[in-house]
């Protein structure tokens, strides 16, 4: 195996977990960490691409997904605090009203 | 086998180790200070790989602000509730077997394209281009449009952000 496909098979690996971790835990905050993670997987493949063909495109992007991340935890984290002011809860458990 | 690559699988490993750590730990400052651990990790990888950029970037964004704001976050809702309790949903048993398919296929998929594609390229000096210097001027010469889309972005995230805290507090009474 080389660099390049180990590089790839960690971003497999961590990207795949926090899918795992948004799936099965149920703490709201727990889960947007998750999300952080599945993101940073994809950042290490488009690092790893980025820099196997030299371009600085990859990298530019990885810029712009660090600028998207910011902004959903900007967005994300005063949704969950006004969850959590409304049930004294971060389960999402609790929040099931839209369920059919 | 050089230190460099020696240094690649450690962080490698200690970065997986965290995202684990994330699954299993129960208090949310835990899951956390393992995410930290992970992402401080990769910038360690991306130091290696000589995308020194993006390193730095991972370690003040990402470690400095994101994770900041979460940790500041989890201090302030330090809420023992039932997902305390009982950390994981009813979706356990699929979501690990989701989970595990997703990692065949897509292990799968990286083997068999990754291979003659990273052959085909050109091995010249990968990490020239993401020094600091030669990444900053070619990004604002060639990107500076995505550069000044991204305020607009950050501006409406902070927007959004007063206005949700706003609206909440006026249901609130």
């Amino acid at each position: 195996m080389d660099r390049v496909q180990f590089l790839i098979a960690v971003s497999v690996a961590l990207f795949v977990v926090g899918l795992v971790g948004v799936i099965i835990r149920r703490n709201a905050l727990v889960m947007l960490m998750c999300m952080e993670l599945m993101l940073n997987g994809v950042i290490l493949s488009l690092v790893t691409f980025a820099q196997q063909t030299a371009t600085v495109s990859g990298a530019v992007l990885v810029f712009l997904i660090f600028v998207v991340a910011a902004a959903e935890i900007a967005i994300a984290i005063p949704i969950v605090l006004l969850l959590s002011r409304q049930r004294k809860t971060l389960d999402v458990e609790a929040y099931s009203e839209l369920k059919g | 086998m050089s230190l460099e690559s020696l240094l690649l699988y450690f962080f490698a490993a200690a970065a997986l180790l965290g995202g684990m750590l994330m699954l299993v730990a129960r208090h949310p400052m835990r899951v956390a200070i393992a995410l930290i651990g992970s992402m401080v990790s990769l910038a360690c990888i991306y130091a290696i790989l000589g995308v020194h950029v993006i390193a730095v970037f991972q370690v003040l964004i990402y470690v400095g602000a994101v994770m900041v704001f979460m940790v500041y976050v989890i201090m302030l809702l330090d809420l023992r509730d039932r997902s305390f309790t009982s950390k994981y949903g009813h979706l356990l048993v699929p979501g690990l077997g989701f989970g595990a398919l997703l990692a065949v296929v897509l292990a799968y998929a990286a083997t068999r394209s990754a291979g003659p594609a990273a052959r085909a390229l050109p091995n010249g000096d990968p990490g020239a281009s993401f020094l600091i210097q030669p990444f900053s001027a070619e990004f604002l010469r060639e990107y500076w449009l995505h550069f000044e889309l991204t305020s607009v972005l950050l501006l409406a995230a902070v927007v959004a952000a007063v206005a949700v805290i706003k609206g909440g507090r006026r249901n609130d009474g």
